[in-house]
């Protein structure tokens, strides 16, 4: 009698636990619902129409296009330059501050971070007119620049590489300097003071243990640009003035202009592909660097 | 001055050789925060022209945005944009909060194998390039009739602020011990009753910097609004974009201006949440 009773309990239970596993998956099918018929579903159907050439059949003319197109390799070399270019500005910038930060206290680095946070929370457009207003022919910079001597005559920073780059570079700093930071924070101090009670020199601790330890963070964050420069839109369209064209103007306009699907999807499939292909790449080092540390 | 000789690191490098790291930061944090604050006196100019510094003073950019529904303003209604923008972000608070707090609440308590299926489904309006997922949408609502409907605004500035709800709120879940509402339960409550009487209250916070971020997700939100949105319908951040593409209107300096003072005040706001969630 005992024995049926556990058997039944068990098989209550179970049922329980069964039920309250649907309960659970079910809470999440709002969100799977939004995201399958909105995400899932066009880009699947962008994915298709890549495919069907001019006359409505199978055909790769829209990647044949891509390849064969002077302009298309253009728009490919420009769109790596660029972020190719703003990820190492963003290095070179970031990486001083993120190091500034993690060496003192606390309560300053948090100062600190409220300055790396501002520009994170305002408007992308703000600050890409902002930057179109400095960098004016009449603007501060060129102002500034020729009262102090810099240079005889004002240069034109704005509708062009420089000043693409210059907006660009502000706008993606922040996403550089949080995962460095945090990564940053959390090596042990007792590392480079151990280096340097050794016999290192100060700079010879920094080359030979901090940097090498900070490289996750660092990549984490080159990698996280990257992606984002990839897929850029607003700042190349305002302070290039049409003159640098990246990828996603590029589909941007063949909707807009010529109503062209079949090359926009196309070149959105091969955006798409390099950003998954990068953050793949990306999510393999993290979990690799999180096994190295817990080892 | 003998504070130069301080030391300031683990590896006992003194202030003094230290300084040119503390002026290179202290520019780089110049360069973060300064430039964006340009626009303020900017929009106080009373030239037509983007000089720097404006020679007089008016606020007539102001009177631009203000009244720009009277037509000899100008032809972009900013009033009606504003609104458009202020509803959809608003909309958005309601169905992306809700929604991602529900599925962080599920995928919380499911087992590993489902979470680690399914996370990377929900967080893909994060990592798929906004481009693509904004002419997805465009094509997905022209089969719809809902292009330049405030409906498809707010489910696309939803779809790309759900991932961030639902980090943030995994992440207070994560710090929280969900035994709180078994006890709850064996007490008689039920699940939802549980849910809402005892894990409601201490996830608050979360849920409050979820909603604020959603708001600003959608109120800042362009390349979607860009597509989806038109007409009457335009928001504020289409209406600025194509503003300053086609030619340079000072008004975007007002708006500017006024944007900077609520993502200020916004950011603020997080910050004394998330100091008091802890």
């Amino acid at each position: 009698m005992a024995v049926l009773d556990q058997n039944l309990n068990q098989a209550a239970l179970t049922q329980l636990a069964r039920r309250e596993h649907y309960t659970f998956f079910g809470l999440t099918l709002p969100y799977l619902v939004l995201v399958g018929a909105m995400i899932i579903i066009p880009i699947g159907w962008l994915f298709f129409l890549s495919f069907v050439g001019r006359d409505g059949s199978f055909s790769f003319e829209n990647y044949e296009r891509m390849i064969n197109s002077k302009a298309y390799i253009r728009i490919f070399l420009t769109t790596f330059k660029i972020s190719i270019l703003t990820t190492f500005f963003c290095a070179l910038l970031g990486y001083p501050l993120a190091y500034f930060m993690s060496q003192i206290s606390r309560k300053w680095a948090n100062i600190c971070m409220i300055g790396v946070l501002i520009p994170f929370w305002t408007s992308l457009l703000v600050r890409t007119y902002a930057w179109l207003v400095l960098l004016q022919k009449k603007g501060l910079v060129n102002s500034v620049a020729v009262d102090l001597g810099l240079i005889s005559e004002p240069i034109k920073f704005v509708h062009n590489t420089s000043g693409t780059l210059i907006g660009m570079v502000h706008i993606m700093l922040p996403f550089l300097i949080l995962p460095l930071y945090a990564n940053m924070r959390a090596i042990d101090p007792h590392c480079v003071k151990a280096a340097s009670s050794l016999g290192a020199t100060p700079t010879r601790a920094f080359w030979t243990v901090f940097f090498p330890l900070s490289i996750p963070g660092l990549l984490a964050g080159l990698l996280i640009v990257f992606v984002l420069c990839l897929g850029f839109y607003v700042t190349p369209a305002v302070l290039g003035g049409g003159k640098v064209i990246m990828a996603a103007m590029k589909i941007s306009s063949n909707i807009e202009l010529y109503f062209s699907w079949g090359a926009a999807s196309a070149l959105g499939v091969v955006l798409l592909v390099v950003t998954m292909l990068i953050l793949f790449i990306a999510s393999k080092l993290v979990s690799l660097d999180q096994f190295g540390q817990r080892s | 001055m003998g504070f130069l000789d301080k030391n300031v690191s683990d590896t006992q490098i003194k202030l003094r050789n230290r300084l040119w790291l503390y002026f290179l930061s202290a520019i780089i944090l110049f360069l973060l925060i300064v430039p964006s604050l340009v626009v303020i006196p900017m929009s106080f100019s009373s030239s037509q022209y983007l000089e720097f510094p404006p020679k007089e003073w008016s606020f007539r950019w102001y009177e631009n945005y203000f009244f720009s529904w009277k037509v000899e303003n100008g032809f972009n209604d900013w009033m009606a944009a504003t609104r458009t923008s202020l509803l959809v972000a608003v909309l958005t608070i309601f169905v992306a909060t809700p929604i991602g707090t529900l599925a962080a609440y599920g995928l919380t308590n499911s087992t590993s194998r489902l979470r680690a299926a399914l996370f990377p489904i929900m967080i893909s309006p994060m990592m798929v390039p906004i481009i693509l997922v904004a002419i997805g949408l465009f094509y997905f609502y022209v089969q719809f009739k809902m292009v330049n409907s405030i409906l498809g605004l707010v489910l696309g500035h939803s779809l790309v602020a759900m991932p961030l709800v639902l980090i943030i709120v995994m992440s207070a879940l994560k710090n929280y011990d969900m035994n709180q509402e078994k006890v709850a339960r064996s007490l008689g409550a039920s699940r939802p009753r549980a849910f809402v009487e005892i894990t409601l209250p201490q996830i608050k916070f979360s849920l409050i910097s979820a909603s604020l971020i959603s708001f600003l997700t959608s109120f800042d939100e362009i390349i979607i609004s860009l597509f989806v949105s038109g007409g009457d319908n335009s928001t504020i951040t289409r209406s600025m974009f194509l503003a300053l593409r086609d030619q340079i209107d000072p008004t975007i300096a007002a708006i500017s201006t006024i944007l900077i003072i609520i993502s200020s005040g916004l950011l603020i706001i997080s910050q004394l949440l998330s100091s008091k969630s802890k």
